[in-house]
């Protein structure tokens, strides 16, 4: 019984980040427009664009290979499968033995491997430019991240990312210092992964400016909308990391009935569109970096990685 | 009784000042490394006055205000005039790139950790941890003093040094008000007598480049 | 049982090497050796298989009245030679498979044939070798037959100077293995294994050993700065050749240092664990860097070895300080990433060469600056060569993962040991891995995506075919064996545990009787990896997602030109080049470990002329260590070679002068 209702709250907990995740991309939009003083955009226009991009037709160029035409699918599979790996409103979830947060990071590279192949699969020297620029941020923002899972799993005394949930949520940890330098590093980390100012913009129509943009250039149609999802649910994947680890009142644990769980989904909704407000103003406060800076931001977050996961060996308090 | 989430606080703010201390190593432009400053006095200022709560020493609120007000406020705002006139307020020229500085950074950082933690193995272990903390700050200041060749970089070099001793002594309990008025206002006449030299420099040379200030040295063969 | 057939098998090799060498001209003589050879490696695949897995496998000796005279030949077989005689053994069925189809393309088979079986039959007389003799006689036959399989194709450009380099560096190693072996078997001269490990050495000695043992086996591994050999040898040699050396040789110099290290020497000092770890976290990240800067896609590879021998030396590391301390459970986890990181990498590194071989095979052509498009061309290769990319850059589900997932958490339980070097070391060598895994997927996307991928850059790409049956059929089979390897962990892991039993004493909890196939390499709570789930739901989401869309979205496609913001450029030397991907890691990185420059002319606006890129880098150890030391023996012999060219009066001169000395001597000791 008990295991159906573990379940239950995994399948739960994978339509919820589906659902949200456009959402949350169009909610930080629209907070972006009003804070320079447009009206922007509704705030379901990006369930609206999906799906006219599922409906379109697909054009491919001479040149695509059947890599290009599955990286999509595969794409969208593993960051879907990272985001639901990760307690959004609950902890327990029933897969999170199959994968602990070094698999998830590894899941979010395996998708990231695909779409660098995709945007060299066609030939042209935009896809080039946004493969090799994708994969210098992604060398020193992986480490950057893996190093912040050792810091948290060394204060939790496990990878798996509901038990670090849980743990951090018990009276034993207070407030570290090497939790600070965690929090700002995966801050970091999550800023670059996601493609936002100031390491990429979003919505750049410039071609020498883009990162992530550039790798998804020819893509079209379905294909094109799977992209864009799986982007919407790494964004919410990312701030539901920093709100189950950093924030993690609120989350109902395994096993506490219906009441506990509505709290919890409560407690997420708030959390999204606390983030989302703080995301929409550093995002409007700060300008673009040369990409040649990116290198120096990513190489800070490792070594605050790294002096956070330093601190967890040498200290017995920190 | 000092809770252990005072104490959690105490050390917050210590970690705090070294992650602003990276920063100042980071930054690349002039108003940038001058706002920073201004960041590292008020957590400096925030943490002495912490400090006065816990061991409810009232002297300490002055030290505090007065790196508040000086340090804070008044330093960073001649600093950001001074480099309006001298019209220098772009980017800083490192000596060795950021990512070496960056790692120069923590090599010093696990050096003061390798140094403090066992040669103050009879006191308690935030006391020490805040120490090595202390100490890392003043060695990121050197730091940033060696690996920037400019004259205004160098002075919040001296400055952020300065700060962190401040750190160090108020961690320990115990630091007469007199001791920190006198720091405070060589720390102002240095900065004056700075500010002065600088000008004089850049109006001779066109320049405050330390780099090419060193061949109008001396005694050169 | 299992020890004699794998004897015979050695000898049979050894007598088709020089069988092949008898009947060289002949036209079956290709197909001859091969087949001899995928027979033997085939019966000592099984042969170790069983040995390893049978429960409670006592081991064999055997004792043959070869080679000297009052030392005699010892073999033995046990746990750890079994699973590295698994290893090589099967890199050996691969590369003679391989060698079956490749070889027809051989055009100096005569220089070939003799030595592969030759090589084959010394890399396995290593593994069963039980005394120091026999040890370093068949370390011999292996180096020479690899070097006459280097020097194969001689006349190519840098070939001859790869093997001589080569010879050096073995000759090196293996004079610092012999020194070793004195110092193991002490004044009574004890040579067998056996003595060995009944007398350990003292501390300081044991020190001294291990330090030859990590040159001795290092250089042979391509431990830094030890490694300067290896990406001009391995690329020199046949590709199915290349394939052994780097999947497997330098797995054999690894069974050395684990022998030496771990059974022979005693119980470790706590020291080793903090050099051996740095060692391997610098080999990792120079190796990947210096495999971004390659646009030769076998010397790429090859530098990707030297990043993998790295990584597999931090798990070695880690197990020896682990065991200075006594966290036997903690070294047992250490060294079963460390083996199982050995057994995969010889997998996809394998799997990889023969893709590169396959690819040089129909276009002629190693310079990824001139291939592109053969995707189109050679469709299975490209799939095999992306799964083993996949695999190599530690991708879930692929077995790669696994190996690193155990190190890292190997790395996680560290904050235990004492020491305060290795708290200060141990967080820096975590971070230098994780930089490591995440640069070899940027060079693997690199090796793929500019070799396959994109529009094809010459007429050789232009005009390639697919490779012949039986080698896509081992590089198929290489990646299917990848895959399982990576959904099925636990099988492997309990496999390893009667090694694990006899090296550290301790091993890891039972995998297969784990649910759903998980692994828990230390305790459920703590942490856990299913890769058949991870695979199961990622085939199960992408399967849905396609579903779903195609059934009511759309399904429809159509063709047409690229987009490519609307300047489209038919010419395909527009598209990114290998130089040109990693130019933003060699900014970031190059520019401080090879103090790589880069300088564009270009000429004015009407001026036809073509614009110019000079990349200039510089190889750090080269410079610092092999450019110094060859200037010293050049000055050296420089000086000594006067005494050729002296007169009779001088040669007297020297005999005088020589005999006065030694009677100086003789009356000053008195």
């Amino acid at each position: 019984m008990a295991v159906i209702l573990d379940a239950l709250v995994q399948f739960c907990q994978m339509a919820v980040v589906l659902a949200f995740a456009p959402l949350l991309a169009g909610y930080v939009r629209k907070l972006k427009a009003l804070l320079v003083g447009r009206r922007g955009p509704p705030l379901l226009q990006p369930y609206r664009d999906l799906l006219r991009l599922l409906r379109k037709e697909v054009v491919l160029a001479h040149s695509a290979s059947w890599v290009f035409r599955v990286t999509p699918y595969l794409v969208f599979a593993a960051t879907w499968v990272a985001a639901a790996l990760v307690p959004t409103f609950a902890t327990g979830l029933l897969f999170s033995y199959a994968a602990d947060m070094i698999a998830i990071v590894a899941l979010l590279g395996s998708a990231r491997f695909m779409l660098a192949l995709a945007g060299l699969d066609v030939g042209t020297s935009f896809g080039g430019i946004g493969s090799s620029r994708e994969m210098m941020i992604a060398s020193l923002a992986e480490p950057a991240m893996l190093m912040v899972v050792f810091t948290l799993s060394l204060l939790a005394g496990s990878t798996q990312l509901s038990s670090i949930a849980e743990a951090l949520q018990g009276p034993g940890i207070g407030l570290r210092v090497s939790l600070a330098l965690a929090l700002v590093a995966l801050v970091m980390v999550a800023i670059a992964e996601n493609a936002r100012i100031p390491v990429d913009n979003p919505a750049t129509h410039l071609e020498l400016t883009m990162v992530h943009e550039a790798m998804i250039l020819e893509y079209s149609g379905r294909h094109l909308a799977l992209i864009e999802a799986a982007s919407f649910v790494k964004l919410l994947l990312y701030v539901s990391v920093i709100g189950c680890v950093f924030a993690p009142w609120g989350i109902a644990a395994s096993g506490d009935g219906i009441a506990a769980y509505l709290a919890g989904l409560a407690a997420y909704v708030g959390k999204l569109a606390l983030a989302g407000f703080l995301l929409a103003v550093f995002e409007t406060a700060i300008a673009k970096m040369r990409v040649f800076r990116v290198s120096d931001f990513l190489g800070a977050a490792l070594m605050l990685g790294v002096l956070a996961a330093l601190l967890r060996f040498v200290s017995r308090v920190t | 009784m000092i809770g252990p989430l005072a104490l959690d606080v105490a050390h917050l703010f210590a970690g705090g000042l070294v992650l602003v201390s990276v920063m100042l190593l980071y930054q690349d432009r002039m108003t940038g490394l001058i706002n920073t400053f201004a960041l590292h006095a008020l957590v400096v200022s925030f943490s002495v006055a912490w400090q006065a709560f816990i061991q409810d020493a009232p002297h300490l609120y002055i030290t505090a205000a007065i790196a508040l007000v000086v340090k804070a406020a008044v330093i960073p705002l001649a600093l950001h005039r001074i480099v309006v006139r001298l019209g220098i307020h772009r980017t800083i020229e490192p000596t060795v790139g950021i990512g070496l500085t960056m790692l120069a950074a923590i090599g010093l950082i696990a050096l003061s950790i390798m140094v403090m933690l066992p040669i103050t193995a009879q006191a308690g272990a935030l006391a020490r941890e805040d120490l090595s903390f202390a100490l890392s700050v003043i060695l990121l200041g050197l730091l940033m003093m060696i690996s920037r060749r400019n004259a205004v970089s160098q002075v919040v070099g001296f400055m952020s040094i300065e700060n962190g001793l401040i750190l160090a002594a108020t961690g320990a309990k115990g630091m007469p008000l007199v001791v920190e008025i006198s720091v405070a206002f060589s720390i102002l006449v240095a900065l004056i007598v700075i500010g002065i030299f600088l000008f004089r420099i850049r109006e001779r040379f066109e320049t405050v480049d330390i780099h090419l200030l060193h061949e109008h040295r001396g005694e050169q063969p | 049982m299992a020890l004699e057939a794998l004897l015979w098998c050695t000898a049979a090799l050894l007598g088709a090497g020089i069988g092949a060498l008898a009947m060289r001209r002949r036209a079956g003589a290709g197909v001859a050796v091969y087949g001899i050879s995928l027979g033997a490696a085939l019966v000592g695949l099984v042969a170790a298989g069983v040995s390893l897995l049978a429960p409670g496998f006592p081991g064999a000796a055997l004792t043959l009245p070869l080679g000297l005279p009052w030392l005699g030949a010892h073999f033995r077989l046990d746990a750890l030679s079994a699973f590295f005689l698994l290893v090589i053994n099967l890199g050996g069925v691969g590369a003679s498979l391989f060698g079956l189809g490749y070889g027809r393309h051989e055009e100096a088979p005569a220089r070939v044939l003799p030595f592969f079986p030759a090589f084959l039959g010394g890399m396995n007389l290593v593994l069963v070798a039980a005394d120091a003799f026999t040890f370093l006689f068949a370390w011999e036959l292996m180096s020479l037959s690899s070097w006459a399989l280097v020097m194969a194709h001689h006349r190519r450009p840098g070939n001859a100077a790869a093997g001589y380099l080569y010879l050096l560096m073995a000759s090196f190693g293996t004079l610092a293995l012999l020194l070793a072996f004195g110092l193991l078997a002490g004044p009574s001269g004890g040579y067998g294994f056996e003595a060995m490990r009944q007398a350990p050495p003292s501390a300081a000695l044991g020190g001294v050993v291990l330090v030859l043992a990590l040159i001795g086996a290092g250089s042979k591994a391509g431990l830094v700065p030890l490694h300067v050999w290896l990406p001009l040898a391995h690329p020199a040699a046949p590709s199915h050749v290349s394939a052994l050396m780097s999947g497997v040789m330098t797995k054999v110099a690894i069974y050395g240092f684990v022998r030496i290290v771990f059974d022979l020497l005693g119980p470790p000092a706590w020291w080793w664990g903090a050099v051996v770890p740095l060692l391997g976290g610098i080999t990792a990240a120079m190796g990947v860097l210096y495999a971004l800067m390659q646009s030769d896609l076998k010397r790429l590879l090859a530098y990707s070895t030297v990043e993998n021998v790295g990584i597999v030396f931090i798990g070695l590391g880690l197990a020896l300080a682990f065991e200075a301390n006594g966290m036997t459970g903690a070294a047992a986890l250490a060294l079963t990433a460390a083996l199982l990181h050995v057994f995969n990498h010889s997998l996809f590194k394998s799997l990889l060469f023969f893709g590169a071989g396959a690819v040089l095979g129909s276009t002629g052509e190693r310079d990824m600056e001139r291939l592109g498009g053969l995707i189109h061309r050679m469709p299975r290769t490209a799939f095999a060569f992306l799964i083993g990319s996949a695999a190599i850059s530690a991708l879930p589900p692929f077995n790669g993962f696994v190996s690193e997932w155990l190190t890292f958490q190997a790395i996680l339980l560290s904050p235990a040991l004492p020491q305060w070097l290795l708290k200060f070391l141990v967080p820096a060598v975590g971070a230098l891995l994780a930089l490591s895994a995440a640069l070899a997927a940027a060079c693997f996307v690199k090796a793929f995506g500019i070799t396959f991928l994109g529009r094809p850059r010459s007429e050789a790409a232009r005009d390639a075919v697919e490779t012949d049956p039986w080698s896509l059929a081992v590089m198929l089979g290489l990646a299917a064996l990848c895959l399982l390897a990576g959904i099925l962990p636990g099988y492997f892991i309990d496999a390893l545990a009667p090694v694990l039993q006899a090296l550290t004493g301790a091993s890891l909890p039972r995998q297969e009787q784990l649910d759903w196939l998980t692994i828990v390499p230390i305790a459920q709570s703590r942490s856990s990896y299913n890769g058949l789930l991870l695979f199961f739901f990622i085939a199960l989401a992408a399967g849905l997602a396609a579903e779903v869309i195609h059934r009511w979205a759309s399904a429809a496609a159509r063709r047409s030109a690229a987009w490519d913001c609307g300047f489209p450029d038919a010419s395909p030397a527009t598209q990114y080049s290998a130089g040109s991907f990693s130019q933003p890691i060699r900014r970031v990185f190059g520019s401080v470990v090879f103090r790589a420059r880069d300088e564009v002319q270009i000429p004015p606006p009407g001026d036809a002329r073509a614009a110019r890129l000079d990349v200039r880098m510089r190889d750090v150890p080269w410079e610092a260590l092999y450019a110094p030391l060859a200037r010293l023996v050049g000055f050296a012999a420089e000086q000594l070679n006067r005494l050729q060219f002296l007169t009779i009066r001088g040669y007297l001169t020297l005999v005088f002068g020589t005999l006065v000395a030694l009677l100086m001597v003789l009356a000053v000791w008195q």
